[in-house]
């Protein structure tokens, strides 16, 4: 299809070409021409977000959830700068996403303009690719690469900056969906020999585990199936990264938790003396392998990961599969149905026998108390009274998201979104948003902080505005909890403005925004309280005040490694010494 | 059950472990579109990757393709992340190692300038000979050498001419190709 219209027509039209039907935006000076556009259309629904941070964090919640791009639209200058964290957040966590920013004309791009700024410059080296959009010609081409690129391979997202004058301006439009426009071609299936050879170290391993971690969710529902089958066959221990939650189910039989800095002491233990781990789209992030030169000392390691630059990165792997999660997995599977190859039965009862003895510890019990909500049991009721419903959870960053992801149990992909590389606090609220508007029917609940949802608070107004009955649940112990922790463990317990000393009324604030408030104080009025909020269909903030000096624990203290954990019994001289010189420099 | 490079079909090797620095030259065959260079130099200063030398020209006007040829230090692990980061741009087409395919030719054009009068003017006019400089500028109190060659045949020059009234040096940078009929 070939047609004559405007740069702003191109930018609609594309956008329907590339299946869009939802983007989340701001306008301003130098977008005007596409907002215009917008307004005399009805195919594209456009969310009018209140910060344009919030814009992209909303088009990540919906990205995650629906396993499609996420697209937000915002101005020039200020609207692009405010972009810069989801952004980042997109890159770090292999986000899918497109971003459509307003440029000054191109005559005045360079001269210090009104709302000039420039956008490529400050963008590239937080998106995978962008582009400054100089001639009308070029607009449809870019336009449709932009999708293909933020799709494909490892997804992430990018910027496309398009100058009012060429969004003015008339040409020629064309749809290049699914026509490549660049050399770009990255590379999805895996290299035969080593899967067979992969295959051929996992059957006669003795002890190993599969880390997965957030590529499995990336790669698609059908990745999850196939890991999960890949599971049954080999009857390998599986954990995975707090990006990786929900590809196997944690009522799983083979499930032993997360792992890493705050995973579960079987997982972690698991990982140490394993003799096969097989890396599923992860990247041996530092919160994953604590200390590196201590990192699984025993263990021969597959690598599967779409990203060749992933591999030998921070650990150096024995099988290195470059290719999507999803193939890789798939000819596993078939290789190891072809081979029939036979495991050490006697081992593998042995090692989880082992497992049984490190599950056996307990990890995660902590101290009840009837007075008090311990932040624990918050999210374990949370958990329990959410159960029959159709579910998703967002977190913002700190003890809140840990806890969440200890202790809420997640059976699908992309029911789990979360700030997991930048650590963005602020993210839940507005993702939620996202996640909401992509499933209105669902229950979309933020998993939140006092001090995290106060950073894109503003986005309640949105959820009003579009009906959107987003749930924020939060776990208020007034302090930013895991900074204080960190001040704890590492400074001497000298609480530096990590106490809130003027919080808001929560309750007062949901209903200034038109939402409702809701709090519980003590443990036993907290799930007639969660309940209520569940009924509710309207956007509810959930002031839960919970104990304020509770650590998140277990915990592999900075510079240890993963059998050097720290247990919720751990007492006050052994938190003060847990990080030693090396450690204390480390984030 | 190690992969060894040469016997397996995977795309990517072990190296041996090293923590010794060496220096590699680097090929890197990009769309010549704008910010690729900045995309490439904010790669190294991103990520802490040292540039030792960086030069890029277009080298197919009908294709758009440039080449940089980058000169860079770091274990052979950091070597081979470099190159992988690399050829993660959407805009670069191909990277290769010609330090590792081994024995590439390497070239390095310099101006030199130099100034003084008597026995100073008339060493450094025999040096330039020695070296098969050309003399592409001459006052009676200076000249401007032209001199290309490996990096360090310009480097010995350069250092003989700082004894001879040295006053300025302009080096290209590497240009530099694999030999035999093959291209990158």
């Amino acid at each position: 299809m070939t047609r004559q219209m405007t740069g702003a027509e191109m930018v609609i039209q594309a956008l329907i070409d590339q299946g869009v039907d939802t983007i989340f935006g701001y306008p301003g000076g130098a977008v005007l021409p596409i907002y215009d556009e917008l307004h005399q259309q009805d195919k594209i629904n456009h969310v009018l977000v209140r910060h344009e941070q919030g814009a992209g964090h909303a088009a990540e919640g919906y990205a995650r959830s629906t396993g499609r791009v996420g697209v937000a639209l915002v101005t020039s200058g200020p609207g692009a700068t405010n972009m810069v964290t989801p952004l980042t957040d997109a890159l770090m966590d292999s986000i899918p996403m497109v971003c459509i920013t307003g440029q000054v004309p191109t005559h005045l791009i360079g001269n210090d303009a009104f709302q000039e700024c420039d956008t490529v410059g400050i963008t590239r080296p937080c998106t995978k690719h962008n582009w400054l959009v100089k001639r009308i010609e070029d607009l449809p081409r870019i336009l449709h690469e932009a999708f293909r690129i933020a799709t494909t391979g490892r997804p992430g997202p990018v910027v496309v900056d398009i100058p009012k004058n060429i969004q003015f301006q008339t040409g020629t439009y064309t749809n290049y969906k699914g026509q490549p426009q660049t050399q770009y071609n990255p590379r999805v299936k895996g290299d035969e020999a080593a899967i067979r050879e992969a295959v051929a170290l996992l059957a006669a391993a003795k002890k190993p585990v599969l880390y997965t971690g957030g590529g499995v969710i990336n790669s698609g529902p059908a990745a999850s199936t196939l890991l999960r089958e890949l599971v049954k066959l080999t009857n390998m221990p599986i954990t995975s990264t707090l990006m990786g939650l929900g590809a196997y189910p944690a009522s799983g039989p083979n499930w032993i938790g997360m792992l890493g800095m705050h995973g579960t002491y079987e997982a972690n233990m698991t990982m140490h003396d394993c003799d096969v781990m097989v890396c599923v789209g992860a990247r041996f992030d530092d919160r994953i392998t604590g200390r590196i030169d201590a990192f699984a000392p025993n263990a021969k390691k597959i690598h599967i990961d779409i990203d060749p630059s992933s591999i030998n990165k921070n650990v150096r792997v024995d099988i290195p599969i470059v290719g999507d999660v999803g193939y890789v997995l798939e000819d596993m599977i078939k290789v190891w149905k072809q081979t029939h190859p036979q495991q050490d039965k006697a081992a593998m009862a042995a090692w989880w026998q082992q497992i049984a003895v490190w599950k056996a510890k307990k990890c995660l019990s902590y101290r009840k108390n009837n007075d008090v909500i311990m932040p624990q049991y918050a999210i374990e009721r949370l958990y329990q009274l959410t159960k029959g419903h159709d579910t998703y959870i967002t977190t913002e960053v700190g003890q809140h998201q840990m806890w969440a992801a200890q202790y809420f149990g997640f059976e699908e992909p992309n029911r789990w979104m979360t700030s997991g590389g930048l650590g963005t606090m602020g993210y839940g609220l507005p993702a939620a948003l996202g996640v909401q508007i992509a499933h209105p029917d669902s229950l979309v609940i933020d998993i939140a902080g006092d001090a995290s949802i106060q950073m894109c608070i503003q986005e309640m107004s949105t959820a009003i505005q579009y009906d959107a009955p987003i749930k924020i649940f939060i776990l208020n112990n007034q302090y930013m909890g895991m900074v204080r922790q960190w001040q704890q463990l590492l400074h001497g317990n000298r609480l530096s403005h990590s106490y809130t000393e003027a919080m808001p009324d929560f309750v007062k604030l949901a209903e200034a925004y038109g939402g409702v408030g809701i709090r519980a104080e003590k443990p036993d009025e907290l799930d007639g309280a969660i309940e209520e909020m569940i009924r509710i269909r309207k956007p509810v903030l959930f002031d839960c005040r919970v104990a304020n000096l509770a650590n998140c624990f277990p915990m592999i203290p900075s510079g240890k490694a993963h059998n050097e954990m720290l247990l919720g019994d751990a007492s006050d001289d052994e938190i003060d010494s847990a990080i030693g010189s090396t450690g204390k420099v480390l984030v | 059950m190690m992969i060894v490079a040469g016997q397996s079909q995977s795309a990517y090797f072990l190296e041996e472990t090293s923590t010794v620095s060496e220096s590699h030259t680097l090929s890197v065959l990009v769309d010549n579109e704008p910010g690729v260079l900045a995309r490439v130099i904010g790669l190294f200063s991103g990520r802490g990757y040292n540039i030792e030398s960086l030069t890029v020209s277009e080298v197919e006007h009908e294709n758009h393709l440039s080449r940089i040829t980058i000169v860079t230090g770091g274990t052979p692990q950091v070597i081979t992340q470099i190159m992988n980061q690399l050829a993660r741009l959407v805009p670069v087409h191909r990277v290769v190692n010609l330090t590792k395919k081994g024995d590439a030719i390497e070239r390095e054009l310099a101006l030199v300038k130099v100034a003084g009068k008597g026995e100073h003017r008339v060493e450094a006019l025999r040096l330039a000979q020695a070296f098969s400089a050309r003399t592409v500028d001459a006052t009676l109190e200076s000249f401007v050498f032209e001199l290309s060659g490996s990096p360090t045949d310009i480097d010995r020059f350069v250092n003989l001419m700082t004894e001879c009234g040295l006053v300025e040096v302009a080096r290209t940078g590497l240009a530099a190709l694999s030999r035999g009929r093959e291209a990158m």
